[in-house]
């Protein structure tokens, strides 16, 4: 659906190359910056712009991989096994409820729909001091509960409505015939609904964990032991302190924390793009 | 916690389902079955809705009023949270300032390239996905830390971009560290993510009636007439949607100006972003109270700007009905 358009030759479009090509070498040059800048000695990182290294030098990686009392491969896990349940907990709660709010009839359905809607427009800010006061006594402050927990609760209602709207797409008629050869609910839901719904439920794993994966605030609040950190609190603490004085080993670790969001995107991009142009989610 | 706060597409066509008609009769004992059903499979979202969310705001609310420092009882102190924001504290003064500056250089810029980029990209060339990508590559990474620390090397004093100015023969300041210019980076941040919104966008000029162009070009109306006349009043609901998504996302941006700063919002409070003071109060001080009322404050200011855009929009918005 995106990709048509009346296509020109392109000598008569030789103008928006160049102005395209110059644009997206300008937007991606840092990018390619801190890559090059991760294989090449300190000190040039500080002498020169160029996206060639004079001196290959890969001890960057394994410098900034050992460069905190804990080694990265545990940030790295730590994070993993956040983004995964995360995005389990949140694939499950939300379509649980987009199920009921969308093929199901009972009394207060739109009441609790209008407040799904209801609940997109609190920002985080408002239930912040009281979440944490909460999660302080039932003292699951510095391990990964906070962050995994809510999740298995739909509290992302973007996502409710993003299945919804897919839901609603499916044929009725499914239900019915399920309905009179006797299927709960349940099997409709599991067996019905959510193999045919595989596009969707794949986009709203894939943004859950890139959102849980890069996600600085949580992580940032709820967890104070080294041991627990997330990538992202790792490099934030490396640029606290080693990063100070190698960059090098710093740009090392930025590239791995950014891999599994790029690998992500070159196997669904498809699936990422129709997301932001169909539903505007953010990023 | 990004994920808690985006406004959506969806949100502006969806439809609440209309109760369809009950059966009658003989299916009562079926009807029962599915409505139990309902609630059940709502039960997830039961809980966190109360608590977590609903359950949060009215305790964030009753907060707001009290003093709270997470050691024995709240004390309550009536408006004097709200009175000290509104009348003695000079950085919440410092933070509104630099956060609307924030979002009234960020949205339009990036807004503006984004369209621009579209309308190119739309103009049926080759290489069409690859440009796109790429483009969209900033957006997908942008909200790292990764990028913050990345973003604060470029524009360092002996960083990326004074480096390229000196081939040019100038001498760049050190931008993140010049509370003139330290702003600057930020906008420049957000303004590099234009990725999303072009897509949106992209996705809009896809729409755009054909017969209705060549009508125009028949009547003699030059490109730049059918922009102006064609193109940007039927985008008005796309860049509408747009605006209100980046404004509201703008207001609570908090990463990079945590990271660039190094979580203090220096120089001299050039980049405490109204965010960034609230996380400050409650967790750096152990305010609770005070950053309660902070948070209810920035809901009004979100609630109020929305308002205002939806006011408005009559004005320049045209849906074609």
């Amino acid at each position: 659906m995106i990709d048509r358009a009346p296509r020109r030759p392109v000598y008569r479009s030789l103008g928006f190359h160049v102005v395209l090509c110059g644009a997206s070498l300008i937007m991606l040059y840092p990018l390619l910056w801190m890559f090059a800048s991760s294989v090449k000695p300190n000190a040039e990182i500080f002498e020169s712009a160029s996206l060639w290294p004079a001196h290959w030098n890969f001890t960057a990686y394994p410098r900034g991989w050992n460069g905190l009392q804990v080694s990265f491969g545990r940030f790295f896990w730590n994070s993993m096994v956040i983004s995964v349940l995360s995005v389990c907990g949140n694939v499950l709660s939300c379509s649980l409820a987009a199920y009921a709010v969308s093929r199901l009839k009972f009394p207060g359905r739109n009441t609790c729909f209008a407040l799904m809607l209801g609940t997109l427009m609190i920002p985080y800010q408002v239930t912040l001091v009281p979440q944490y006061i909460l999660f302080l006594n039932l003292d699951w402050v510095n391990t990964w509960l906070p962050l995994v927990v809510p999740k298995f609760m739909a509290v992302d209602a973007f996502f409710i409505f993003l299945l919804t709207q897919f839901f609603r797409g499916l044929p009725r008629e499914l239900d019915e015939a399920a309905v009179m050869d006797g299927c709960s609910p349940w099997r409709i839901y599991w067996n019905i609904i959510l193999p045919l719904s595989v596009p969707a439920l794949a986009t709203a794993a894939i943004f859950t964990f890139i959102f849980t994966w890069d996600d600085f605030f949580g992580p940032l609040i709820y967890l104070s032991d080294i041991e627990n950190f997330t990538v992202q609190l790792g490099l934030r603490g490396f640029l606290d302190s080693a990063g100070q004085s190698d960059w090098g080993a710093m740009f090392a670790m930025a590239v791995l924390t950014l891999l599994p969001v790029l690998a992500l995107f070159l196997f669904f991009q498809r699936l990422l793009i129709e997301g932001i142009a169909t539903t505007g989610i953010k990023r | 916690m990004r994920q808690h706060h985006r406004a959506r597409l969806t949100v502006l066509d969806v439809s609440v389902p209309s109760i369809a008609t009950a059966p009658q009769q003989t299916r009562v004992r079926r009807r029962r079955r599915p409505s139990l059903a309902g609630y059940l499979f709502l039960l997830p979202w039961l809980a966190g809705f109360f608590g977590l969310t609903i359950g949060p705001a009215l305790a964030s609310l009753y907060l707001s009023f009290t003093n709270y420092d997470l050691i024995g009882a709240p004390q309550f102190v009536g408006l004097a949270n709200y009175v000290r924001i509104m009348t003695a504290d000079s950085k919440v003064a410092d933070s509104v300032h630099v956060t609307l500056l924030y979002v009234a250089m960020s949205v339009p810029l990036k807004l503006g390239f984004a369209l621009a980029i579209a309308m190119i990209l739309n103009k049926g060339i080759m290489g069409l996905p690859i440009y796109r990508a790429l483009f969209y590559l900033p957006s997908l990474l942008g909200a790292s830390v990764a990028i913050a620390t990345l973003w604060r090397r470029v524009f360092a004093g002996d960083g990326l971009l004074n480096h390229v100015l000196l081939q040019f023969g100038v001498v760049g300041p050190s931008w993140v560290s010049d509370p003139n210019t330290a702003l600057y980076t930020l906008v420049a941040l957000s303004v590099w993510q234009f990725g999303s919104p072009m897509i949106i966008f992209l996705a809009g000029l896809r729409q755009l009636p054909k017969d209705l162009y060549e009508a125009a070009s028949l009547d003699g109306a030059t490109p730049r007439q059918q922009f102006w006349r064609i193109t940007l009043p039927i985008l008005t609901p796309v860049i509408f949607f747009n605006m209100v998504v980046q404004t509201i996302d703008a207001f609570k941006a908090f990463t990079p100006a945590f990271i660039i700063s190094g979580g203090s919002g220096g120089p001299i409070n050039s980049t405490l972003f109204y965010t960034l003071y609230l996380y400050q109060e409650a967790f750096g001080y152990l305010r609770m109270g005070y950053a309660s009322a902070l948070a209810w404050l920035l809901v009004l200011a979100i609630v109020a700007v929305t308002a205002i855009a939806f006011v408005t929009e009559r004005l320049w918005v045209h849906y074609d009905d």
